[in-house]
């Protein structure tokens, strides 16, 4: 319970501090209404003292009894201005959720009119009808709390009155009060309760305010709001006199809105199982909870404080999702064979070696990539495939220096274009990258600038790294634009993305990468999610720049058959590690790792039905914090040993074989052996009978 | 362009809104004159004034027509600028609203640049230096300093300021607007609150955005950091930080009523409290008038602006 009510120790004090306000609203009057009302002449604006830790007023009446007496008025009055705005609030709020369309619209549109004009003003104009003085604060204030209470009902009410069992309901024929006694309420108590208690601290400040300024609370009636008033002028002589009024309305407030937290929280968690207890007697389908959604509204709906200090948690938990909690364990100490060198000539575009990726997780950290040597050489067209989550998109993203915090990278050397990247650092670094690296991202939609113009975004790079000007930048940017037949390039420059089709920002994207003219281009899954026709275009598009510019290129993809077509290297990953590297001359033939061949035999041919879905390795991949000390292929491998479940297999060089290496303690000696998948693939075969 | 279409018609629609809140907002205030107690003419007659003066000053003023005919005519009035005459001072309310409007609007202005200035580099500075989760004491002192800040209400802030500077070190004036340092104390009271506010609000929209996938490859161009945060980022943590700005702009035209009081302030905030408690009806009236069409106009262009922004608000919207 205490975890679910969030109780941390400020709460607690602060729940603390709100049971003993509440003491004193009923011990407060009684206890020290004789020393607050008790005039001495002999000790008029006294300064501080022990006898008068505030001071004392003007008649000598002592300030902290007069604070602690306050506390019952300001507190009552507080909680009747909020009490007053949500019962008008609530009840015109809920009028919506039980009227026919037409009608529900006109009154929603009226509270929005409402809501914005701003509360205070529509407090003075009530305040001017009722008069000034106490029962007038209350009323104008309740009044001007009125509208937003009820579109956080109408919001609420709406979010509820859309689910599955309330229309249910209505077709059933619930009546309206048991529809809103039964669902609505108590689905909606929580935040109300949440919003109900920021309120009544709003109402307590807007008060003091009306008071402070004389046109609250009248004398000899006197709040902490009337109060400050008199101990402002007597500050530089007593600063408690006006420091502890302040206090306490600071104080007051802080503390209703921490007891209002933990009341919504006690009913939000046990709200669910009423409503499905509701919902079961009424004899209705139990939906989804409706905790969720009651939440998320209450989110867009709070001030934008509430939703800030909600935002501000760790927000590291969420790059960390999908990686499990769990045991981690450690990196076995397995020195991988360096990657082959590269050839003589011009440096190589890319090279790093003993790359690791970690992430911190709730237990430990997880690291999803794991000692990758990879090399990059001028020119060339380099593959790595495997499947979603081998790790090879996280690769990478760190071979091209684009991973952030959370994420950790460890490089052993990490070279573009043959100089030491962390050789340089800030512009120095920032030039290498931009001239000799660029990226090609997998989802177009996410990946243009919404509130950017095309034409800023495919010319921005060439721009700045090719000291272009903004006209040399277009033409080349509608170049590309063409190569990739995106039809009227020069009026898509002066687009939106959300001006374009799915097709033309995924091409947009792909052009955007290829700008520049680098020595690398780092192609992630550019061709997932892509129709074949647009894939092909794609592929020739890189095909082309490394052909014309001889721009190398690194593919990421988990499709064997692009990799095969399309680079002269594969390096297959697995579970965070390279497991293969080989010529791509070699894939279909000669592949040693049960892996490779799992995969290969995965991919359709020409006699397979392209309707049918494809095949698949049977099993999952681990995901990261999954990742054991052994082989992580073990537990899906028709050739595991025992050995295989104990120890980490090195990536070793494969006898006889240069630029080929391999990580498994049972590699298949060649082609002619059984493929390592073949009992799986009889098995889709059965299947297909 | 067509670009152009979506945005005017969004632009219409909330002119049109913006016309519906405007009249709520006359309807409001005629009703109030109507509700409050007493007679109006009698009261601004004073009782010595005789019966038939004061039936011949209704029927003048149009007080026997039916209800109807009265909000009209003081529609027309007040869209014509005409306000009445004040109770108390004896002259047209839309002299006196003249005087006073300058110096409020100086003071708010001033104010809600401030914000400006300091809550959006501040809470983007935050984010980029909190992102992912690192430097963990920093993103917790800068949520408990504006936590503290929030929760002090302005006019507790302002006294604390006229305690502290005017007062105590005696560096500043505390009351009137006679020379520039005056403004000091009054803006940094009013801006105290909605600093915070949007401050935090813009390091939470920072860090959404800069969890983007297009942040990502804008990071991939190797742009300065100059380009990569206002081109990229900016626009894009804005959309969310300027409306609740707008709102923050409408709540502070508010706060300066207190605010404006606790300084002595020579603008409207002063002159709409003299008149509740003198009863000056038409004065009051008429500030609130203004001050809401003001709140409404500024929130109107504020969306608009945004719409030429982040086009995307529009479909948002429709
Ligand atoms: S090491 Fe063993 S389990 Fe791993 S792939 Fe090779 S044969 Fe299979």
């Amino acid at each position: 319970m205490r975890e679910r009510l969030d109780l941390t120790p400020g709460r607690i004090a602060l729940l603390a501090v709100l049971a003993a306000l509440l003491a004193l609203v009923v011990a407060g009057p009684p206890l020290w209404s004789g020393a607050a009302d008790e005039i001495d002449t002999a000790a008029m604006r006294a300064g501080a003292s022990a006898a008068h830790p505030f001071g004392t007023d003007q008649l000598g009446r002592d300030l902290l009894a007069r604070v602690l007496v306050a506390t019952r008025l300001s507190l009552l009055l507080a909680l009747a201005t909020a009490a007053l705005g949500f019962a008008l609030g609530v009840a015109v709020g809920l009028l919506p959720a039980l009227l026919g369309p037409r009608l529900r619209s006109v009154v929603a549109t009226t509270i929005n009119l409402f809501v914005a004009i701003p509360g205070l003003l529509l407090a003075l104009l009530v305040a001017t009808i009722v008069g000034i003085g106490a029962k007038g604060a209350v009323i104008a204030l309740g009044v001007a709390l009125a509208p937003q209470a009820a579109r956080l009902t109408q919001t609420l009410a709406a979010s509820v009155g859309g689910a599955e069992y309330v229309a249910a309901s209505r077709v059933v024929g619930v009546r309206w009060p048991r529809l809103l006694g039964r669902h609505i309420l108590p689905n909606i108590a929580a935040p109300l309760v949440l919003q109900f208690a920021m309120a009544t601290s709003q109402a307590l400040l807007a008060l003091s305010a009306l008071s402070f300024l004389g046109l609250g609370v009248q004398s000899p009636d006197y709040d902490w709001g009337a109060l400050l008033s008199v101990g402002l002028d007597r500050m530089y002589v007593t600063p408690m006199a006006a420091l502890g009024p302040g206090l306490a309305i600071v104080l007051a407030g802080v503390a209703i809105n921490a007891g209002g937290d933990v009341l919504a929280a006690a009913i939000a968690t046990d709200a669910p199982q009423r409503a499905r207890r509701r919902r079961r007697a009424a004899g209705l389908a139990p939906s989804a909870t409706l905790a969720a959604p009651v939440a998320e509204a209450l989110a867009d709906e709070a001030a934008p404080a509430a939703a800030a200090s909600a935002a501000a948690a760790p927000a590291a938990a969420a790059p960390a999702a999908d990686a499990a909690p769990g045991d981690v364990p450690a990196a076995p100490a397995v020195d991988p064979a360096p990657a082959p060198p590269a050839p003589a000539g011009p440096p190589a575009a890319l090279r790093v070696e003993r790359l690791s990726v970690s992430l911190p997780a709730a237990e430990g950290a997880v690291t999803p990539v794991r000692e990758v040597s990879l090399t990059v050489g001028h020119g060339e067209r380099v593959g790595i495939v495997g499947e979603s989550g081998s790790g090879k998109s996280l690769t990478a993203l760190a071979a091209a220096a684009l991973l952030e915090p959370p994420f950790a990278v460890e490089t052993a050397a990490h070279e573009i274009a043959g100089e030491p990247l962390f050789a340089r650092a800030g512009t120095g670094r920032r030039r290498l990258l931009g001239r000799s690296l660029a990226v090609v991202f997998q989802d177009p939609l996410s990946a243009l600038n919404p509130a950017l113009r095309l034409r800023r975004q495919l010319t921005e790079a060439a721009i700045e790294h090719r000291d272009l000007d903004a006209g040399e930048a277009t033409e080349a940017a509608i170049e590309r634009l063409r190569e990739l037949r995106l039809t009227r390039p020069e009026q898509r420059l002066g687009q939106h993305p959300h001006e374009l089709s799915g097709g033309m920002r995924q091409r947009a994207v792909i052009a955007m990468g290829m700008t520049v003219r680098p020595g690398l281009i780092v192609a992630d899954e550019p061709t997932t999610a892509l129709d074949v026709a647009v894939e092909r275009e794609v592929l020739a598009a890189l095909r082309r720049a490394n052909d014309e510019d001889g721009t190398a290129i690194l593919l990421i993809s988990h499709d064997i058959g692009v990799i095969a077509s399309f680079c002269e290297r594969v390096l297959v990953m697995y579970g965070g590690r390279i497991v293969e590297e080989l010529p791509a001359a070699d894939l279909r033939e000669r592949a040693v790792h049960p892996y490779t061949r799992a995969l290969l035999a995965a991919v359709p041919d020409m006699e397979t039905d392209r309707d049918r879905p494809l095949p698949t390795i049977p099993g999952r991949p681990p995901t990261a914090a999954e990742l054991p000390a052994s082989c992580a292929f073990a537990a899906r491998c028709a050739f595991a040993s025992e050995r295989c479940r104990a120890q980490q297999p090195p990536l070793v060089a494969l006898d006889g074989a240069p630029g080929r290496r391999v990580a498994c303690w049972h590699p298949a000696p060649d082609a002619a052996a059984p493929a390592p998948a073949a009992a799986a693939g009889d098995e889709r075969e059965e299947e297909r009978r | 362009m067509s670009g152009g279409h979506p945005w005017l018609r969004f632009a219409a629609r909330r002119l049109l809104l913006l016309a519906a809140s405007l009249a709520l907002l006359i309807v409001l205030t005629f009703l109030a004159m109507r509700l409050v107690p007493g007679d109006p003419v009698r009261a601004a007659l004073g009782p010595s004034a005789s019966a038939e003066v004061v039936e011949a000053r209704r029927a003048a003023l149009g007080l026997d027509d039916p209800a109807l005919v009265q909000l009209r005519d003081y529609a027309g009035r007040v869209v014509r600028g005409d306000f009445g005459e004040s109770l108390t001072q004896r002259r047209a309310v839309g002299d006196i609203l003249g005087e006073r409007l300058p110096a409020t609007a100086r003071l708010c202005l001033l104010a809600f640049l401030v914000v400006a200035l300091v809550a959006l580099p501040l809470g983007v500075a935050i984010a980029v230096f909190t992102r992912g989760g690192t430097r963990p004491p920093l993103a917790g002192a800068f949520t408990l300093g504006t936590g503290v800040v929030m929760s002090i209400p302005e006019y507790l802030c302002a006294a604390g300021l006229v305690a502290l500077f005017g007062v105590t070190l005696g560096w500043l004036p505390i009351a009137g607007a006679e020379q520039a340092s005056s403004y000091v104390l009054p803006v940094l009271a009013l801006a105290a609150v909605p600093t915070a506010i949007l401050a935090r609000l813009t390091r939470v929209e920072t860090l959404r955005v800069l969890d983007q996938e297009y942040i990502r490859v804008a990071r991939s161009k190797r742009l300065p950091a100059r380009a990569l945060y206002l081109r990229h980022l900016l626009p894009n943590a804005l959309t969310a930080t300027l409306t609740v700005g707008g709102l923050l702009f409408g709540a502070m035209i508010a706060s300066t009523v207190i605010v404006e009081n606790v300084f002595a302030w020579p603008g409207i905030g002063t002159t709409v409290v003299e008149a509740i408690i003198a009863k000056d009806y038409p004065l009051v009236q008429a500030v609130v008038l203004v001050l809401g069409a003001i709140v409404l106009v500024v929130n109107l262009l504020i969306d608009v602006v945004l719409g030429l922004l982040d086009p995307r608000s529009l479909i948002r919207e429709s």
